[in-house]
């Protein structure tokens, strides 16, 4: 297993009251899998993904990451979690304005183990004409892809998207999510995508249900469809 | 009450800005200190010399000869404009304390205690007055006795025209004439140098001067000309032996009292000046910032209908609590620092009442000037909200645009990493507020430099002038001019290696209207153990038949190379004649004439004669030579080199260090002011990037790089700049900072570069710890869900 996790919780104080937003979690994730997590806003999706991408802890229950306990790791411990295994895509793209699409990606190949080359993972997502754009002179969409490019660029073994296709419209929204599969199927990294589009659940292997901080339902496609494939 | 809701935003406002707040308060707090602190010392001084020369009746003119009848005092009380004169006998003597060897001199003041003087009347401080017929008793003045750690009723030994005399000190008093004591170098002397009234009588038996007087103190009405009664009373006293009258402008005690009150003015209008600029921008930015980050809030305020009146005071009251909060804390500051110099100078300037003044205007002025540099920052800010309309501020500002830096289009793009390109870009995006970050932090290292500078200044002047110019051990000046052969007499004295003797002859030097009171002196042609040098160490000679002046004698009397000037000598034959300037020489102390010996003996119309001489001795043997020199009546003035340079460094070292401290302290918070607030300002506006970097799997260590990197780029190159700034600088306050005797060099040595560097580097890393903090907690959750 890739990830394995066992009676995950987490609870926040917001103010005088108690949050909890993760109530006993247990979860296993095979290498290669495609899971995506569906539920409303508040269900504890993104606290789930947060604490799987090691950007948070959980206050009770135990994680594994292959034979990795992330539930004792440290700050330190989790940052390099975080540079040496994960891929982050985000609703929001977070480019550095100030570099290039090749120095974005770069930014990450630099500090990784054996990256791919930056111009190659950009090729990838089909950006190889835009290497030297600063993000100002990027569409959303193109900006999400070096986001992704920035992600896989690492060879990470699970790359973790939240809300990928958010803040983009139709037509560049599918682009991405081909990209998504695209690096799912041929590089075999597992993916895990957050989406309120029920749509997308189509192309996954496996689809997550969360509600009220627990996992509520989950299913099996009996087909994994293409991107090309599903509309909303 | 219950404060308005924009009221308690603000309040809300300035809490979470907190730090930032106080770090700029502390800017103008500085700022202000320095201007409350200067200017009430400068007030105090002002107040205490007014209030102490009016009620002592300090004199208008001072002069002096030789020995003028007592009669003669008529004549000048008939000179117009004269409102009132006194006569009195003054001498100069050797002065002993049983236990120090080097000799002393005290300058004996008749006092006819049955009248007391109306003039520069004396304050008794302590003890009693010598009891009139009682002879061998003393007043002296207060500071003697307290450096020498004196007790009344203690004996001194005075040499009055070769004969021994002890004298009882009795009481210590306090005179105008001597706020500031020096034998006449300039120098604060009170260890070795005394001022002891004695009653009249007796004084003038001893020096042959009954029935006559060698000093003049004169009052004149008011709308007097001080020039013709100078002129009237140099008429009147020359056949006398009279020295050339000299205004109060020109007493020497008046004239260091008045450079030191016009230095404080000077420290008060410059470093404020330079620290309120700086916190001006310091709120500009952060205004800016604050006012950027709360578009949003803005844009709302307009939607519910706040006119933008209301907006911008709301953001103006944010700028002026900032600035009441420095001029509090600035007040006090000054208020600490102006007893403390007031302090420092009742070492040096001895007033029976010196009171720490702290005028309303000053307080007034200084509050303005500080709002006025808030006000100014924060308008501009604020500027830019007004002309938002409300959908505009709700939108986003627009994305930040970047593009490749100059060195990249020219095609060096592969010289840096990403991490490093990411600083640069920055850096090129906002090139003001870069500028205005380099400029803040090179205004501490100026202030610093320019604060410490004085050590390395007087450190060199003291070694040009004891180890270059003079390099004798001891100076003697004779009571009367002696042949040349008195050379061979000093040689054969204990410890004596070397004897080069000298000719003063007290001058007036006249060129047009302008004059000037001095000495045309004369060394050996082979001097050796005194030269004549210039600024940059050259040495030069008279050229024969003519005089050689110190360039700001020139500048004074007005006179260049070729030009002759009116020499009338005060002293000797009372010669009068033209004498061509043959060079100038920018010596660094002093307003000096030189001329060949020869030149000046055949001037003065006498023969191979000389009134001084520089010797140079072993050490070991010093005791038994000075006393030697004490049993010696023509040895009139003996002067060890040493003791001048010992008591300089003295009373020197505790202002030095004070001051450093206090401009160390000053700059250091500008440094932190800047580097502080500049890095929290960046943080603001990137904590959404470098969040995203952290998630990305960036440690605190490489993240913290990207946003001190930036910093530490800025302080780079501020130091540089602020070295040469504080050059400049201290050039400025060295050429609003005149003084007539000495021409202070510019100066700075190695460590002092270093110190100002340091502390500010010191600056940098303590702000950059405290942003550090804030870079370790930073939101990785949180940035993922929001839009930049």
């Amino acid at each position: 297993m890739l990830f394995s996790a066992r009676a995950l919780a987490k609870t926040y104080r917001m103010g005088e009251s108690e949050v909890h937003a993760l109530r006993g979690v247990d979860l296993d994730v095979a290498e290669g899998e495609f899971i995506v997590l569906l539920g409303p806003s508040g269900s504890g999706k993104s606290t789930l993904l947060n604490i799987l991408g090691g950007l948070d802890t959980a206050t009770a229950g135990t994680l594994h990451f292959e034979d990795k306990d992330l539930s004792r790791a440290d700050e330190t411990a989790l940052t390099r979690y975080r540079r040496e295994y994960v891929g982050f895509v985000f609703q929001f793209y977070n480019l550095i304005p100030s570099l290039t699409a090749r120095e974005n990606v770069e930014l990450v190949t630099d500090i990784a183990a054996e990256p791919m080359p930056a111009a190659q993972a950009l090729q990838w997502v089909g950006l190889g004409e835009r290497l030297d754009h600063f993000p100002s002179q990027l569409s959303g969409g193109e900006q999400q892809r070096v986001a992704i490019a920035r992600a896989i660029a690492k060879r990470p073994q699970v790359l973790l998207c939240d809300e990928p296709t958010g803040a983009l419209d139709y037509e560049t929204g599918k682009l991405v999510l081909e990209v998504i599969a695209k690096t799912n199927a041929e590089l075999g990294t597992t993916a895990m995508v957050i989406t309120h589009n029920a749509a997308i659940a189509g192309m996954a292997d496996r689809v997550l249900k969360l509600g009220d901080g627990r996992i509520v339902g989950e299913a099996r496609p009996e087909r994994k469809l293409t991107p090309a494939e599903i509309s909303w | 009450m219950k404060p308005s809701s924009l009221n308690r935003k603000l309040l809300r406002d300035l809490w979470s800005l907190k730090t930032q707040v106080l770090s700029i308060a502390l800017v103008i707090a500085c700022g202000i200190g320095a201007f409350v602190g200067s200017f009430s010392t400068h007030s105090s001084l002002l107040h205490a010399r007014e209030h102490y020369y009016d009620s002592a009746r300090f004199a208008h003119v001072f002069a002096s000869a030789k020995r003028a009848p007592a009669s003669l005092a008529a004549r000048i009380r008939a000179v117009p404009g004269v409102a009132e004169v006194e006569t009195r006998v003054v001498r100069d003597a050797q002065l002993s304390i049983p236990g120090v060897t080097p000799p002393m001199i005290a300058r004996l003041i008749g006092i006819d205690l049955a009248h007391p003087p109306g003039m520069n009347r004396l304050t008794l401080r302590s003890g009693r007055w010598p009891a009139p017929g009682a002879r061998g008793e003393a007043a002296v003045n207060q500071r003697f006795l307290e450096a020498r750690r004196l007790a009344l009723g203690g004996r001194v030994n005075v040499l009055l025209n070769g004969k021994l005399e002890r004298l009882t000190l009795v009481g210590t008093v306090l005179t105008p004439e001597y706020i500031y004591a020096t034998r006449g170098g300039g120098m604060p002397d009170d260890e070795w140098f005394a001022v002891l009234w004695v009653e009249a009588a007796p004084l003038a038996a001893a020096f042959n001067m009954e029935g006559a007087f060698n000093s003049a103190l004169l009052r004149l009405s008011k709308n007097s000309s001080v020039e013709k009664a100078v002129e009237a009373l140099d008429a009147i006293l020359e056949p006398y032996g009279g020295f050339g009258a000299v205004e109060r402008e020109d007493q020497m005690s008046h004239k260091i009292l008045s450079q030191e009150i016009n230095q404080q003015r000077v420290w008060g209008t410059v470093l404020p000046a330079i620290f309120l600029a700086v916190a001006a921008f310091i709120l500009n930015v952060v205004l800016h910032r604050q006012v950027n980050a709360q578009r949003g809030e803005i844009a709302a305020l307009k939607a519910l209908g706040y006119e933008d009146r209301a907006i911008a005071w709301h953001y103006l009251k944010f700028a002026s609590v900032i600035a009441l909060l420095g001029v509090g804390l600035g007040l006090a500051l000054g208020w600490w620092l102006g007893r403390a110099m007031t302090g420092l100078y009742t070492d040096f300037f001895h007033f029976p009442r010196f009171e720490f003044v702290l005028p309303a205007g000053v307080l007034a002025a200084g509050s303005a000037v500080a709002l006025a540099a808030a006000f100014g920052g924060a308008l501009a800010a604020i500027r830019g909200v007004l002309r938002l309309r409300a959908a505009e501020a709700l939108r986003p500002p627009a994305p930040a645009e970047f593009r490749p830096l100059l060195v990249e289009r020219l095609g060096y793009a592969r010289l840096f990493t990403p991490a490093q390109r990411m600083i640069l870009r920055n850096l090129e995006r906002k090139p003001v507020r870069a500028a205005v970050t380099v400029a803040g932090i090179a205004g501490s290292v100026a202030i610093l430099l320019a604060g410490t500078f004085w050590t390395d200044a007087v450190e060199y002047f003291m070694d040009v002038q004891f180890n270059k110019v003079m390099r004798s051990d001891v100076n003697v000046g004779f009571a009367e001019p002696l042949p040349h052969s008195v050379r061979n007499d000093l040689g054969r004295l204990p410890g004596v290696s070397q004897v080069e003797v000298t000719r003063a002859i007290p001058v007036r030097l006249r060129a047009g209207h302008r004059s000037y009171r001095t000495a045309l002196v004369a060394l050996a042609d082979d001097a050796l153990l005194q030269r004549i040098l210039d600024a940059e160490l050259r040495e030069a000679k008279p050229a024969p038949g003519s005089v050689l002046l110190t360039t700001r004698l020139a500048e004074r009397l007005g006179v260049a190379p070729g030009d002759e000037v009116m020499a009338e000598l005060l002293e000797g034959k009372r010669v009068k004649s033209w004498l061509r300037v043959g060079g100038t020489v920018r010596e660094l102390a002093g307003m000096n004439a030189w001329m060949r010996l020869e030149d000046l003996n055949r001037f003065a119309r006498e023969g191979a004669v000389v009134s001084g001489a520089g010797l140079l001795v072993d050490r070991a043997q010093e005791g038994a030579l000075l006393e030697r020199l004490k049993q010696m009546p023509a040895a009139a003035v003996v002067i060890v080199n040493r003791t001048l340079v010992d008591t300089f460094r003295e009373t020197s070292a505790k202002n030095v260090l004070f001051f450093t401290a206090i401009l160390s302290a000053f700059a250091a918070t500008i440094a932190v002011g800047v580097v502080y607030n500049s890095a929290r300002i960046q943080l603001a506006e990137r904590a959404w990037e470098l969040a995203s970097l952290r998630v990305l799997g960036f440690t605190r260590g490489e993240v913290s790089v990207l946003l001190l990197g930036e910093l530490a780029l800025e302080i780079a190159a501020a130091i540089p700049l602020g070295f040469a700034a504080g050059y400049g600088l201290a050039a400025l306050l060295l050429a609003l900072m005149p003084h007539e005797m000495i021409e202070f060099p510019l100066i700075i040595s190695r460590p002092t570069y270093l110190y100002a560097g340091a502390v500010v580097v010191a600056a940098g890393v303590v702000s950059a710890l405290i942003v550090r903090n804030r870079i370790d907690n930073l939101d990785m959750v949180g940035v993922l869900k929001t839009r930049e």
